[in-house]
């Protein structure tokens, strides 16, 4: 009896769990980032107001995950975790997306290469400067990492939203309009989205210490019709 | 990149996550006992709509005094505060690790944890901190905050087994805690308004410097007065100097000597 049956080369299994992890999070609905004026915008269309998509690492961090749920929450409880310890160990200074952004593409390349399954994610690690300027990483589910420049999307429909994205986005954006352009991009023009559908979380250097802030619906609603 | 199997998960316990990953807070079984000493006093009052905070900034070693303008009344969370009595260094860590935990809890969970959990974790710590307690670095917090459900400021006192007690008045801890709660005890009434409390505050402070020596009074030379905190329905807010040194200035009036004298 030969095992010629159960030969799969390399490229041809790195293929498969490729298109397995892509076709994960193409399900999910997509999240936009936009930097403003003194903050970054996380936006996403999430019907959900417990589980959430878009959350809080540390005082300039953030984190927004796509795709399956219970793999990118256990990704920003680690994220919560690193940050926590590395301020604790060192200072709170200390604590920074990139280098954040590198351990989760660490994590998520191991996954990828390593277990029975890839994680079906994409996720978003966002940090404002005090003196504004955002960092934006996308990290994908094999741990590519992209910086990304003052927008980004993940997420199923990305590529429509990118282009989108790239067309409105200016650099005197307010939250108002960063949030706006995110909820109009994500939409698309045959949508109109209300905020039931959305989730919608800011990064301001006008919070204090902890940057991250969220819109209730209320706040969401009034936003979107002003 | 901390990452657990479900069995050894510290779930949104930052102590524990923090000895799983090798940083013991609180060492036990140190060789020797030390004499750390209990010098301080800090106290919390609850007034209408909140609870008032205040503690002294002399830190002593033995008979020599090592700091002016220590803190040690601090912002737990956006809405409580704790004031610590005993060991400098013991205390300023366990305070830094409950603010931690209650974030880290904050964080994990997606709210905060109600009050009660709050005092619950702070008991816990003191009870991780026993053997250290029995070596002589004891800590005695007081706890303070608004509650959010209940719409009112409720305090807690603690012994250094991990007792906890919640008080429905005021709360005293430190060297001079016997003077400054005599003085509160003497003043307070139910539903003071935050001017009474803090004023109230300040007044038993005062007496409790004038009788120990371990308990800092205001310093106007220097610019530094106790710490004053106000805890109500819109969080956390710490007087400023100025501020404090302003409730001093109408005790001072109040006492109606005019200047004090030697």
């Amino acid at each position: 009896m030969t095992m010629s049956g159960m030969y799969v080369s390399p490229e041809q299994l790195m293929q498969d769990r490729a298109d397995y992890a892509r076709k994960g999070v193409a399900r999910g609905r997509s999240l936009a980032a936009v930097e403003y004026q003194g903050g970054v915008a996380l936006v996403a269309e999430n019907a959900s107001s417990t589980l959430r998509k878009v959350s809080e690492i540390y005082d300039r961090i953030a984190f927004g995950g796509v795709g399956r749920y219970n793999e990118f929450d256990q990704l920003r409880i680690a994220g919560v975790r690193y940050a926590e310890l590395k301020g604790y160990q060192y200072s709170r200074d200390d604590v920074d997306a990139r280098s954040l952004a590198n351990q989760y593409a660490q994590m998520l390349g191991q996954i990828f290469t390593h277990e029975m399954k890839p994680m079906e994610v994409e996720i978003v690690v966002a940090e404002i400067g005090r003196e504004g300027g955002a960092e934006l990483y996308r990290i994908q589910y094999d741990g590519t990492v992209v910086d990304e420049q003052n927008w980004c999307c993940i997420g199923g429909d990305s590529e429509a939203v990118l282009g989108r994205l790239s067309d409105g986005w200016s650099a005197d954006f307010d939250r108002d309009g960063a949030v706006r352009l995110a909820v109009e991009s994500l939409a698309g023009p045959d949508r109109s989205m209300s905020a039931e559908d959305l989730e919608v979380a800011v990064l301001d250097n006008g919070n204090g210490r902890r940057c991250f802030g969220r819109l209730d619906d209320d706040q969401t609603s009034s936003l979107l019709a002003g | 990149m901390p990452f657990f199997v479900p069995g050894e998960d510290p779930g949104t316990d930052f102590l524990n996550l923090l000895r799983q990953t090798g940083h013991e807070p609180f060492p036990a079984d140190l060789p020797g006992v030390i004499d750390a000493g209990h010098a301080t006093t800090v106290l919390a009052v609850r007034c209408a709509g909140g609870v008032v905070v205040a503690g002294d900034r002399r830190a002593t070693a033995g008979h020599l005094i090592s700091h002016r303008d220590m803190q040690k009344v601090f912002p737990a969370d956006e809405y409580s505060a704790v004031a610590i009595a005993g060991a400098a260094g013991p205390a300023i860590q366990m305070v830094r690790v409950f603010q931690l935990q209650l974030e880290y809890y904050e964080k994990i969970e997606g709210k905060p944890l109600t009050l009660e959990g709050k005092a619950n974790q702070l008991a816990e710590m003191l009870r991780g901190n026993l053997p250290q307690a029995m070596q002589g670095l004891v800590v005695v917090p007081i706890f303070a905050g608004f509650d959010l459900s209940l719409g009112l400021g409720r305090l807690f006192q603690f012994d250094i087994t991990g007792g906890r007690y919640e008080e429905q008045d005021f709360a005293t801890s430190g060297s001079g805690s016997l003077h400054a709660g005599t003085v509160v005890k003497l003043g307070y009434e139910p539903d003071l308004s935050i001017e009474n409390a803090l004023a109230l505050a300040v007044k038993a402070l005062w007496h409790a410097a004038d009788e120990d020596s371990a308990t800092g009074g205001p310093d106007p030379v220097r610019g530094i007065y106790p710490i004053l905190a106000v805890i109500t329905e819109e969080g956390f807010r710490q007087l400023t100097d100025d501020e404090s040194g302003q409730v001093f200035a109408e005790l001072r009036a109040e006492l109606g000597r005019g200047e004090t004298r030697s």
